[in-house]
C-alpha cells in the first residue's frame, strides 16, 4: 500500500520474459514450483541447479538484481519459521557449537528454506515482469471461474480509489486534532474502518447500476480473444522443462 | 408522426421504504434537443434518471424511448437507446483499461471483433481521448475520466445522452472542453445540473423538477430569468451572473 497505483512490484521493461503472454508465465510458474516442491530435499545438487535456472531467468528479465533481492524480504516469516525447527524438532541431535540441534529438524529447515526461496524467486520473476491486470487476464485465459476473475479485476481497479478515500479520511481526522497515540483512540479508527466499508459498499452498488445501464446481463463480455503461438509456449515452458529434467535425474540417481 | 425520443407520462414512484420521490412527471424530449433538468437537491432528479433506462420501474405512469416502452422485455434495447453518464467517473469506469471500458457497453450488445474496435475508436475520437486507449482509468485526470465516461456511453450509439452533473468537480478548462465536446455531438441530450450558466450555455430548453413534479418548462433563458419560480424552488443564479445581459443565442 502507499506505492503509486499499487504496481510496486512491476518493473517496466521489454525483455523476452516481459513479452511472454501472462498465462504462459503462470503455467510455467506453477509447473516450476510443483517440480521444486516434489524434489527430495536430500538431492542438494538439484536445488543448486534450480537456483542457477532461476538466476538465469532473473538475468534474462533485465530487472535489476538489487531490486529483486530487496523484494525477497517477503520470505522472512518463512525463514524465521524454518530456523526455529532445528531447535524444537525431535530425533537424533547434533551439537553445533553451544547449540544442540535436531538432525531431522535441520533437514526439514533446509527443505523449507530452499523450496520457499526458489518459489519466491519464481513468483518475483512473474510479478516484476507482468502487469497485475495482465496476470488477471492470464488467469481468465486459463479458465479461472468468471466470478473470481471479476473479483480480482474490481479489486485491482478500486484498490487505489479505496486507499485514496482512506487517506482523505485520515487527513480529515488529523485536521481535527486526532492523533492515534493510545488504545483509547482506537474507537475512532474503528469508526473510520466502518465508514470506509459502508462507502465501498455503496460505491459497489453505484458501479453495479452503471454496469446495468450499459447492458450488463450478469456475464462479462469476452473482449480479448488471443491465440498463443506455439513458440511462446515453448519459450515459456523451457524453465519448468529444464527443472523437470533435473528432478528426473535427481530421482534416478538417488 | 415521429415519436419523441423521450416520452415520460404521469410517472410516479415511491421507494420501497415508502418515501415517494415522483408524483406524476410529464416530460417529452424531441430529437436533437438539449434539455437541462434543473431542481434543488432531493427533487427527484436522480430517481427520474434511473427510470429512463429501466433501473427503476415506474410505480405509475410510463416511460417510452423513441416509441419503445420501458419494460422488462425491452431492457437491453432501452439501455442501448438511453446512455447515462453518472456523476462519479470512478463508478462508471471499472475495467482495467480505457479501451476495455469503452468496449464494455457495445460488447454487451453483442458486438465483436473489428466492428467493436471501430465503435471504441470512434467514441474515444469523439471525446478526444483516442491516445489514452491503453491507459488504466485511474491514471487519468478527473476531466479525462469524465470524458472517457461519456465515450463509454457514446460507444453504444444512444439516441439520448443523459448526463448527471456533467460539470461537477471539473476545473474551468475541463468544464469548457466538455462543453465543446457535448456541442460537437450529434445526439439528443438531457442534462441534470446545478450549474445554471452551463445549462444556459448548452441547452436551449430547461425544465425544473421540484418535489417530484415538473414545475416549469421553457427556454432556458426565460426560466433562469423567472425570479419568482426560481426562488420558489430553491434555485439561485451564481453571484454576478445575469442571463439578461448575455447576448441572445
Amino acid at each position: 500500500m502507499g506505492a503509486p497505483h499499487g504496481h510496486h512490484l512491476h518493473w517496466h521493461g521489454h525483455s523476452p520474459i516481459h513479452r511472454l503472454p501472462a498465462h504462459v508465465k503462470l503455467v510455467s510458474l506453477l509447473a516450476f514450483v510443483v517440480t521444486v516442491v516434489a524434489t527430495p530435499r536430500e538431492a542438494y545438487w538439484a536445488f543448486a541447479a534450480y537456483l542457477l535456472l532461476m538466476l538465469g531467468v532473473w538475468v534474462a528479465s533485465r530487472v535489476p538484481l538489487g531490486y529483486l533481492a530487496r523484494r525477497m524480504v517477503v520470505e522472512v516469516p518463512f525463514v524465521v519459521f524454518a530456523l526455529l525447527i532445528p531447535f524444537v524438532a525431535t530425533g537424533p541431535r547434533v551439537d553445533v557449537g553451544p547449540l544442540s540441534l535436531s538432525e531431522p529438524g535441520l533437514l526439514a529447515a533446509w527443505g523449507i528454506l530452499a523450496k520457499a526461496t526458489l518459489g519466491v524467486m519464481a513468483s518475483l520473476a512473474l510479478a516484476t515482469t507482468t502487469e497485475p491486470r495482465d496476470i488477471v487476464a492470464g488467469l481468465e485465459h486459463l479458465r479461472l471461474p468468471a466470478l473470481m476473475v471479476g473479483i480480482l479485476t474490481f479489486m485491482l481497479r478500486y484498490l487505489d480509489v479505496v486507499v485514496g478515500e482512506l487517506e482523505r479520511m485520515r487527513i480529515a481526522r488529523e485536521s481535527r486534532g486526532f492523533r492515534a497515540t493510545s488504545v483509547r483512540q482506537w474507537p475512532a479508527i474503528a469508526a473510520t474502518t466502518g465508514a470506509l466499508f459502508i462507502r465501498s459498499y455503496e460505491r459497489g452498488e453505484r458501479v453495479h447500476l452503471a454496469m446495468l445501464s450499459r447492458g450488463y446481463g450478469g456475464r462479462m463480455p469476452l473482449l480479448h480473444e488471443t491465440s498463443t503461438p506455439a513458440s511462446a509456449w515453448a519459450r515459456g515452458l523451457a524453465l519448468p522443462a529444464a527443472a523437470l529434467l533435473v528432478l528426473v535425474a535427481a530421482v534416478v540417481l538417488r | 408522426m415521429s415519436f419523441p425520443v423521450l416520452d415520460v407520462q404521469g410517472l410516479a414512484y415511491a421507494y420501497p421504504d415508502g418515501h415517494q420521490a415522483l408524483f406524476g412527471v410529464n416530460l417529452h424530449v424531441h430529437q436533437g434537443e438539449r434539455v437541462a433538468l434543473l431542481g434543488p437537491n432531493g427533487a427527484g432528479k436522480t430517481t427520474l434518471v434511473l427510470h429512463l433506462n429501466g433501473i427503476l420501474t415506474a410505480g405509475k405512469g410510463a416511460v417510452a424511448v423513441s416509441g419503445l416502452p420501458v419494460t422488462k422485455d425491452n431492457l437491453l434495447e432501452i439501455r442501448r437507446r438511453v446512455g447515462i453518464v453518472f456523476q462519479d467517473p470512478d463508478d462508471q469506469l471499472f475495467m482495467p483499461t480505457v479501451r476495455d471500458d469503452v468496449a464494455f457497453g457495445p460488447a454487451n450488445l453483442g458486438l465483436r471483433g473489428a466492428e467493436l474496435d471501430a465503435r471504441v475508436a470512434s467514441a474515444l475520437e469523439a471525446v478526444g481521448m483516442a491516445d489514452f486507449a491503453d491507459r488504466p482509468p485511474h491514471h487519468l485526470s478527473f476531466g479525462q475520466r469524465r470524458r472517457v465516461a461519456v465515450a463509454t456511453v457514446l460507444a453504444m450509439e444512444p439516441e439520448i445522452l443523459v448526463l448527471d452533473e456533467p460539470s461537477s468537480n471539473l476545473d474551468p478548462a475541463s468544464r469548457r472542453e466538455l462543453a465543446d465536446i457535448l456541442r460537437s455531438l450529434d445526439v439528443t441530450v438531457l442534462m441534470v445540473t446545478h450549474d445554471l450558466p452551463y445549462a444556459l450555455e448548452l441547452c436551449e430548453r430547461a425544465v425544473i423538477l421540484s418535489d417530484g413534479v415538473i414545475v416549469a418548462d421553457g427556454p432556458t433563458r426565460d426560466i433562469l430569468l423567472d425570479e419568482e419560480t426560481m426562488r420558489a424552488h430553491r434555485l439561485e443564479l451564481p453571484f454576478g451572473f445575469n442571463p439578461a445581459t448575455l447576448p441572445e443565442r
